[in-house]
């Protein structure tokens, strides 16, 4: 990475320069900087928040669930080897209705592989900041904030808020749901119609082992997944509840907290105790109009933002992620402009499409499952009966939920760029 | 610029001077250069990498090698060029397009030695290059066995020469003269002169002439669903090909 001071006129600050601007340093757009900067793309990733701090912070009681073909993505850009210690491999999905006896069982034994893996996003941070120390053409500037963003023909400039200056031929937005750079970009949000649901999320602490196994249950509110952690004691829950009685439960004393989450969890893990905040997230969908605008690209909740039913938040991120890289390296080991309008088409018409089918199929599942009206219940309950009956169709389920369908771009399959 | 009218035709300069401006702009006039551009690059690089024994997943490649790209335009092929690595210097008869291509390239960082010159002016002054690009711009030239031998001319020992251009066939007629021009609109009427459009055959023997031997033949086939082009073994409309000293 060259650093000089800059000559040219307007400009007072140090000058960076590099191929790739990523502002947000999170999991998606961390991940994003390590695989460019390990294929010999020079990248500058931004991030608001000191990285010293964000692990410092205690157990938050965050985790992600990490779909097999994400795992790839994060072996393939050299993080996975900085986690891998410390994260959990789910080995069964056990689907469960409430109204209903039948369920639908994954077992990791079907397909071969685990279904996934859980981590806790601090624990993916932590292999993050791990694989920028290794990678030279990788630069994380933190804690630093975007003031400015010019897009050109010729090129990108992005200044920072302390008067640092960068020069770079693309610049990528990673920076959340409420994303500054979409806004400066101007381009709009789609929104799905409001869910009124909340989900609540915590870390509990359980008396008898997971043995690796999730639990998803659609309950009449909206689904409840217990997520196993690392250790064997410890599970993520991720507790839907309708709009106004979710915020209500969130304030509840301990003691009726507890009694309100017993009577969703079941005893069979023995005794349960809650380890972390609750939090609350107001479930939403949206979803920007367009990906890309003059070299700018959207990646992860920038882009999509959607409802935590099957843990593919990050997977999504991943999967824009993986894709953004592979057209990225193809035009960089072509000479071309990576920034350029036709390889950010290309990683649009890859992604969007493919978004646009999921968070309709994401949106769908919810509301299905989330309905407590007879005939649907009766839907629900027959179809997963179906889909336990035949060994096809499950299995593509089970390969859906690891998110292996659909055109994969190289880093999902594992394979080399 | 002493001897412009040995191989160029003035009626050719005249309608790319009328284009130059728009070059960079990939939805502009020359977007189906653009939507070419990928492949071509692919196939240049990687015959480069197979000749001078380099691994393409590298930085920069190319490094220690020079190239000469004839007919360079406004730079499509010498930026790229460049950014692997290779000595780049871009030549043109036009030099409304030298203007504009080394105005491109210092607004992008590319250090580029553009010339408005033709290839014999290289020739006499006994200018030779590891990578000598010919990329359609011999269905341009008034004198084709000419300027294919002083092409071949410009090839250091060791080194290669990449050309493309159209076969003048009745396939070629219909859809890169009749349907790119008149039917798509993807070219302005007249860019091209079907009559000037040549055989690989007749490609072959003008570089023989000159002491080279062409040693790879692939065909560019043009996929409308994907709207992206890709090597395969037909030859009958948009061919490229490699050619190397003889021994």
């Amino acid at each position: 990475m060259s650093q000089t001071v800059s000559s040219s006129a307007g400009v007072s600050g140090p000058v960076l320069t590099c191929d790739v601007v990523v502002v947000g340093g999170g999991l998606v757009g961390g991940t994003l900087a390590c695989g460019l900067a390990q294929h010999g793309v020079s990248t500058i990733c931004i991030d608001k928040d000191d990285a010293a701090v964000l692990l410092d912070t205690g157990y938050d009681g965050r985790s992600s669930a990490i779909a097999l073909a994400c795992q790839r993505v994060l072996d393939g850009t050299g993080v996975w080897a900085h986690m891998v210690a410390d994260v959990q491999p789910i080995l069964d999905i056990r689907v469960t209705d409430s109204n209903s006896p039948l369920h639908l069982h994954y077992d990791h034994r079907e397909v071969g592989a685990p279904m996934g893996y859980m981590a806790e996003n601090r624990t993916i941070r932590r292999g993050i900041l791990a694989r920028f120390a290794e990678l030279e053409k990788a630069t994380l500037l933190a804690p630093a904030s975007v003031a400015a963003v010019e897009r050109r023909v010729d090129g990108a400039t992005v200044t920072l808020t302390d008067g640092r200056v960068i020069r770079a031929r693309l610049v990528v937005a990673a920076d959340g749901r409420r994303s500054q750079i979409r806004e400066m970009a101007g381009i709009r949000l789609q929104h799905g119609l409001p869910y009124n649901q909340v989900g609540i999320v915590m870390t509990v602490w359980h008396e008898k082992d997971h043995r690796g196994i999730a639990h998803e249950r659609f309950l009449p509110s909206g689904p409840f997944a217990i997520l196993p952690l690392p250790g064997g004691h410890h599970s993520s829950l991720v507790w839907t509840e309708k709009d106004p009685l979710a915020w209500t439960i969130l304030k509840l004393p301990e003691e009726e907290f507890h009694a309100e989450l017993m009577s969703r969890f079941g005893d069979f893990l023995g005794e349960v105790k809650v380890v972390s905040k609750r939090f609350g997230y107001p479930l939403t969908l949206q979803h920007a109009s367009r990906y890309i605008d003059l070299r700018l690209a959207l990646v992860g909740d920038a882009a999509h933002g959607m409802h935590p039913v099957a843990g593919q938040g990050m997977n999504f991120g991943l999967r824009d992620v993986a894709a953004l890289i592979e057209k990225v390296v193809e035009a960089k080991r072509l000479g071309v402009d990576v920034g350029a309008a036709t390889v950010l088409e290309g990683y649009q018409k890859w992604r969007r499409f493919d978004n646009v089918l999921m968070l309709g199929m994401t949106d769908g599942l919810v509301r299905l499952f989330s309905n407590d009206l007879a005939p649907l219940r009766l839907a629900r309950t027959a179809g997963m009966a179906v889909v336990n009956k035949l060994p096809g169709l499950k299995r593509f389920f089970m390969r859906h939920a690891m998110g292996d369908v659909g055109a994969l771009p190289k880093l999902m399959q594992g394979e080399p760029l | 610029m002493a001897d412009v009218r040995t191989t160029a035709s003035p009626e050719e300069v005249a309608k790319f001077e009328a284009m130059a401006d728009s070059w960079w702009d990939p939805n502009g006039k020359f977007k189906p250069l653009h939507t070419f551009n990928p492949v071509r690059l692919e196939f240049i690089r990687d015959a480069a990498a197979t000749r001078f024994g380099r691994e393409i997943a590298a930085d920069q490649p190319f490094t220690g090698l020079s190239l000469v790209d004839i007919g360079c335009g406004g730079g499509l092929l010498s930026e790229p060029m460049r950014r692997l690595g290779f000595a780049v210097t871009g030549i043109d008869a036009t030099a409304k397009n030298i203007g504009t291509a080394s105005v491109h390239a210092e607004k992008v960082g590319l250090d580029i030695d553009y010339r408005a010159c033709l290839a014999e002016d290289l020739a006499a002054a006994g200018e030779k290059f590891d990578v000598v690009l010919c990329m359609e711009v011999v269905e341009h030239v008034a004198d084709v066995d000419l300027f294919l031998t002083t092409c071949a001319r410009l090839v250091k020992p060791g080194g290669m020469l990449v050309g493309a251009t159209m076969n003048r066939t009745m396939k070629s007629l219909v859809m890169a003269k009749i349907g790119a021009e008149y039917i798509l609109r993807w070219l302005p009427r007249g860019t091209h002169d079907w009559k000037k459009f040549l055989k690989p055959s007749e490609f072959a023997a003008g570089l023989r002439a000159g002491g080279l031997e062409v040693n790879s033949l692939k065909g560019l086939t043009f996929n409308p669903l994907e709207n992206s082009w890709s090597l395969t073994g037909d030859l009958s409309v948009n061919y490229l090909l490699t050619a190397v000293p003889a021994e």
